[in-house]
C-alpha cells in the first residue's frame, strides 16, 4: 500500500446485486446476478496496485491480480481476461467458486482495515463479459506434433490439461464416465451456484481448439489404462477426482431417505431432477430436511432442498461455525434463505417406520476438546445429551474417498494408504512411466482451483517428456 | 449414439428386446454384467443386464419388462434408433467354475439375466438343470435357447397353462428330493430370490442371485445402490450385482425399490398426458411446414 492515495482505502467494496432470498428459495437460478460494467469499473478502481503482490501469493495458480484489475479499471475488458488466462484457462468458474477469502482475497491488503478488494467479482465480470462477447483466448495456432495424450476424466484438473497440451499442438482425447462432461463442476456444484452453461460452453471451447471427448467411457473398466498405450497414447492423465461416497456408519444408514450428498445432487444436478416430471430422474423432495456436514457440499444439498421444496431444512455440523470448512458466502446465502444450522450436534442413529422410511435422527451434542491433527478442535460428545431431530431426508455430506474403480484395474499403480494415487506434487508423475494423476484423486477432495494447478504442473511435465521423447 | 440394429416384441410386448451397436462394450462383457442406458437429455439412467453380446459384430443384446415409464420410452425406440448413452460392462462378471451339479432358476425377465451365466457354465462342462416360470405362458421368454444349453430344462406357470403349475421354488423342491447341486443360480424378482435362498440355506448349497436396487452411476460414486450382506454394506454396481444369496437382506432391498414408488406413479400418468400433449404440439407445426 506503499503510494496508494489514502481516500481509496475509505470506498466501500461494491457489493453484487443478488436475487432476494425469499424469491431465490424458490428457483434453481443463479444468486448472485454479476457487476454491471460500471460496478467492475468502480470496485477495480479500489486496488491499490501493490508492488509485492500479496494477493498474487494467495492465488493457487498465480493469477495476475493487479494487471487484470488494472486493465478492468480502464476499461479494456478484453485485455483484462486475456491476462487471466494466461494462468487460468476457467476463470468464469474460479471467480464462482473459489475460497477467495482464505486465498486471493484472504491476503489483499485493503482486507486489513476494510474489505478486500472483490477479486473473485471482478475475475467472474471478466469472464462473463468475453463469453458475451464471444471473445476467445488469442494463442497462436501450433503446428501438430502427432503426440497422442489421453485425459481421464473431465473435472476441473482434465479440462486444464486438456486445455494446455491442445495449445501445444498434441492430440488429445478425454474420457469421462458419465454421459456429461465437468466432473464435479457438472454433477455436485448446483445451477444457482455455477450455471451448467458455463461448463458447457468452456468444455465447447475446448472442443474448438481440437479436444475430443468420449463420454460413457469408464476407463479400467471399458478400456484399461495398458489398453490407452495399445491404442497410441503416449501419455496418460489420470484427473477422476474423489467420487467415493462416505456414509456415517451408524445404525439406520440404508432406511429409504438417507442418501449420500453425490447421489443427492446427482439426481438434482446431472440428471436435472429439480425439473422432474419433465426430466425423467425423481428426487425426494423431503419436508423435514437435515444434511451433515459443514462443507460446500453441505450448503449445496441444503440449498437445493430448500428449492425442491422443503419446508424446513438445517445443516447439522459436529463443531462449531468457525471451523465450517464452506465458503463464507455459501453460508451466508443459506442463512439468509432459512436453513437452520445445529452446530456442535453429531448424529448417532437413524429411526425408520415400519416401511423403512426415516423419520427422525439420534443426535447428540458435542463441546469442543483439544486440536486434533487437523489443528481443529476435537469434538468430544456430552453425555446423556441424545436428542430427536425429526426428518424424513437425511443427506449425507461428509466428505468423500477414492473410487477404486479404476485403481484396482490398474495393479501396479502405486497408492498411498488411502487409495489416492501417488504422484509427484511437482510434477504430477506417478510411479508408471507415461502416467501422471492430479486433483481430488491424488490430494482427496479439495477445491476446483488446486485440481486445476495440479493440472497445469501435470500437463508442464507431460510436455517436456513428450518433447525428450522426441 | 447407440444404434438399435435389431427389435423384437416377446410375451406380447410386455417384453423387449434390443440388439444394440456397442463394439467397446461387446468386445469387454462377460456374463453377469450389466449396462446402464440412457434414451434421451431428459431420460433416467436405467440399468439392464446384458442377456447377450457379440464381440465381432460389436453388439450387446438387452432384454426388459416394460414396467414403467423409462422402460415403456425405451419400448417406443424402433430398430434404427438410438440410445443416447450406454455405458458398461459394469459389476463384476459372474465367477464361471466347474463344479458338477448346477441348477440354474430364472423367473420373468430374469431368464434373461440368467441365458449367459447358465450358458457359461453349460460350456465349462457342468451339468445343468434349468428351471424357468413365469405368471403365465405368453409371458415365458427364452424357453427354446434355455433348453438348448441346459441338460434338463423344467418349465412352469403359475396357473398351469403350460408346463408345471406352480412356482420355480416347487419345482426346485422336486430337484432338490433328488439331487443335491453343487451351486444353485436364481435370478428374478426378488422375493422369488429370497424362497429359493430360504430353500437351499438348510441344505446349505451354495446360492448366486443377482440384485437389482435403484442405480444412478454405476461406477461406486452415488451409493444409491447399497445392500445389506452379512450385515455389511455393498455396492451392487461394483461389488455385485450377484451376492451369496444366504447373506442378502431381502426385506431392506424390497424396502428400498419402493423409494420412489409415489414418482413413479406420477411418472407414468404424465407420460400418457405427454402422448396427449405431443400430439396437440405437433399439428400446429405440421400445418406451418405445410404452408
Ligand atoms: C457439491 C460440491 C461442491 C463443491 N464446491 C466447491 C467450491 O465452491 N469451490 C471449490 O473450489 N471447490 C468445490 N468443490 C470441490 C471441487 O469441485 C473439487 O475439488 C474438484 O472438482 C476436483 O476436480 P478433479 O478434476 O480432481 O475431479 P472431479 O471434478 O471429481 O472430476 C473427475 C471426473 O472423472 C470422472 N471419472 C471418474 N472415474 C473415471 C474413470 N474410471 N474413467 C473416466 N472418467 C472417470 C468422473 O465422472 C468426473 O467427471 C465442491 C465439490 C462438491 C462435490
Ligand atoms: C444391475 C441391474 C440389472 C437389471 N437387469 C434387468 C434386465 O436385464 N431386464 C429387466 O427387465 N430389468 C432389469 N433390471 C431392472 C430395471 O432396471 C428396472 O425394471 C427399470 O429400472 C425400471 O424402470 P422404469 O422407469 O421403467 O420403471 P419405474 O417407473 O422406475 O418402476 C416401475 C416398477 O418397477 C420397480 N422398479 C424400479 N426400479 C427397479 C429396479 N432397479 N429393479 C427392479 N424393479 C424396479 C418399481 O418398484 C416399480 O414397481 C435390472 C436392474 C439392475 C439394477
Ligand atoms: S483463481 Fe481463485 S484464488 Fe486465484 S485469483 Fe481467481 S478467484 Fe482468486
Ligand atoms: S488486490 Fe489487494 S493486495 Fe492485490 S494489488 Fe490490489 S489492493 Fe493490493
Ligand atoms: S449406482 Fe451409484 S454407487 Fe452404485
Amino acid at each position: 500500500m506503499e503510494t496508494a492515495p489514502k481516500h481509496r482505502e475509505k470506498k466501500p467494496r461494491v457489493s453484487m446485486p443478488e436475487q432476494e432470498p425469499d424469491q431465490r428459495a424458490g428457483n434453481f437460478q443463479e444468486v448472485p446476478l454479476g457487476y454491471t460494467a460500471e460496478m467492475a469499473v468502480e470496485e477495480a478502481s479500489r486496488c491499490l496496485q501493490c508492488k509485492k503482490e500479496p494477493c498474487v501469493s494467495g492465488c493457487p495458480v498465480g493469477v495476475d491480480i493487479p494487471g487484470f484489475v488494472r486493465c478492468i479499471r480502464s476499461g479494456e475488458f478484453g485485455p483484462a481476461i486475456q491476462k487471466i488466462w494466461a494462468t487460468n484457462s476457467l476463470p468464469a468458474v474460479c471467480g464462482r467458486v473459489c475460497p477467495q477469502e482464505i486465498q486471493c482475497e484472504g491476503r489483499c491488503v485493503l482486507g486489513k482495515k476494510g474489505e478486500p478488494l472483490a477479486i473473485g467479482h471482478l475475475e467472474r465480470f471478466a469472464a462473463d463479459f468475453a463469453r458475451d462477447a464471444c471473445i476467445s483466448c488469442d494463442a497462436a495456432p501450433v503446428r501438430s506434433t502427432g503426440k497422442k495424450v489421453a485425459v481421464v476424466g473431465s473435472g476441473p484438473a482434465g479440462l486444464t490439461v486438456a486445455g494446455d497440451l491442445i495449445a501445444k499442438g498434441h492430440q488429445v482425447t478425454v474420457f469421462e464416465a458419465l454421459h456429461k462432461t465437468g466432473g464435479v463442476l457438472a454433477y455436485g456444484i448446483p445451477e444457482f451456484r455455477l450455471p451448467k452453461d458455463i461448463v458447457a460452453h468452456e468444455v465447447a471451447q475446448l472442443e474448438r481448439m481440437g479436444v475430443r471427448f468420449e463420454c460413457n467411457m469408464v476407463i479400467g473398466v471399458t478400456l484399461t489404462l495398458d489398453e490407452l498405450f495399445e491404442e497410441g497414447y503416449d501419455a496418460v492423465f489420470l484427473g477422476v477426482g474423489a467420487g467415493l461416497p462416505r456414509f456415517m456408519d451408524i445404525p439406520g444408514e440404508t432406511l429409504i431417505g438417507v442418501m449420500s450428498a453425490n447421489e443427492y445432487l446427482s439426481r438434482a444436478n446431472l440428471m436435472k431432477a429439480y425439473r422432474f416430471p419433465e426430466y425423467d430422474t425423481p428426487i425426494p423432495r423431503g419436508r423435514n430436511v437435515a444434511v451433515i456436514g459443514g462443507g460446500n457440499v453441505a450448503t449445496d444439498a441444503a440449498r437445493s432442498a430448500l428449492r425442491l421444496g422443503a419446508d424446513r431444512v438445517s445443516i447439522v455440523y459436529r463443531r462449531s461455525r468457525q471451523e465450517m470448512p464452506a465458503r463464507a458466502e455459501e453460508i451466508r446465502h443459506a442463512e439468509e434463505e432459512g436453513v437452520e444450522l445445529h452446530l456442535l450436534t453429531n448424529p448417532v442413529r437413524f429411526l425408520g417406520d415400519d416401511d423403512g422410511r426415516l423419520v427422525g435422527m439420534e443426535c447428540l451434542k458435542m463441546t469442543l476438546g483439544e486440536p486434533d491433527s487437523s489443528g481443529r478442535r476435537r469434538p468430544v460428545p456430552e453425555e446423556g445429551s441424545e436428542f430427536v431431530i425429526e426428518c424424513d431426508l437425511v443427506v449425507v455430506a461428509v466428505g468423500s474417498g477414492a473410487n477404486p474403480l479404476l485403481t484396482r484395474s490398474t495393479g501396479d499403480l502405486k497408492l498411498n494408504r488411502w487409495g489416492y494415487i501417488e504422484a509427484d506434487p511437482e510434477t504430477g508423475k506417478t510411479n508408471l512411466e507415461g502416467v501422471w494423476a492430479g486433483g481430488d484423486i491424488v490430494t482427496g477432495s479439495a477445491t476446483v482451483i488446486l485440481a486445476m494447478g495440479a493440472g497445469r504442473k501435470a500437463a508442464d511435465s507431460i510436455q517436456k517428456y513428450l518433447t525428450e521423447k522426441g | 449414439m447407440f444404434k438399435i440394429i435389431k427389435r423384437q416384441e416377446m410375451a406380447g410386448g410386455t417384453i423387449i428386446l434390443n440388439e444394440i451397436a456397442a463394439p467397446r462394450i461387446a468386445r469387454k462383457a462377460r456374463p453377469g454384467q450389466f449396462v446402464i442406458l440412457k434414451a434421451n437429455e431428459t431420460g433416467e439412467r436405467i440399468p439392464l443386464t446384458m442377456a447377450d453380446f457379440n464381440p465381432r459384430q460389436g453388439t450387446i443384446t438387452v432384454i426388459y419388462a416394460v414396467v414403467g415409464r423409462s422402460t415403456s420410452l425405451f419400448s417406443q425406440l424402433q430398430e434404427g434408433d438410438s440410445y443416447q448413452d450406454v455405458v458398461g460392462p459394469l459389476g463384476r462378471p459372474t465367477r464361471l467354475e466347474r463344479m458338477g451339479t448346477v441348477v440354474c432358476i430364472g423367473g420373468g425377465t430374469g431368464v434373461a439375466v440368467l441365458y449367459p451365466i447358465a450358458r457359461g457354465l453349460k460350456l465349462l462342462g457342468n451339468r445343468v438343470i434349468s428351471i424357468i416360470g413365469a405368471r403365465e405362458k405368453e409371458l415365458l421368454i427364452l424357453e427354446d435357447e434355455m433348453r438348448a444349453i441346459s441338460d434338463d430344462l423344467l418349465v412352469c406357470t403359475d396357473g398351469g397353462s403350460y408346463g408345471q403349475q406352480g412356482l420355480v421354488t416347487d419345482l426346485l423342491a422336486q430337484v432338490l428330493q433328488e439331487e443335491r447341486p453343487d451351486l444353485v443360480v436364481a435370478i428374478g424378482p426378488v422375493p422369488m430370490m429370497r424362497a429359493v435362498s430360504e430353500m437351499t440355506r438348510p441344505c446349505n448349497i451354495k446360492t448366486l442371485v443377482s440384485l437389482n436396487p435403484i442405480m444412478i452411476d454405476g461406477t461406486g460414486m452415488c451409493g444409491g445402490c447399497r445392500v445389506s450382506v452379512g450385515g455389511e454394506i455393498r455396492f451392487a454396481c461394483v461389488d455385485g450385482p450377484e451376492f451369496d444369496g444366504h447373506q442378502v437382506d431381502f426385506d431392506e432391498l424390497m424396502q428400498r425399490l419402493q423409494a420412489y414408488r409415489a414418482e413413479e406413479r406420477q411418472s407414468l400418468e404424465c407420460e400418457s398426458q405427454s402422448l396427449e400433449i405431443h400430439r396437440c404440439k405437433m399439428e400446429p407445426q405440421i400445418v406451418s411446414a405445410a404452408r
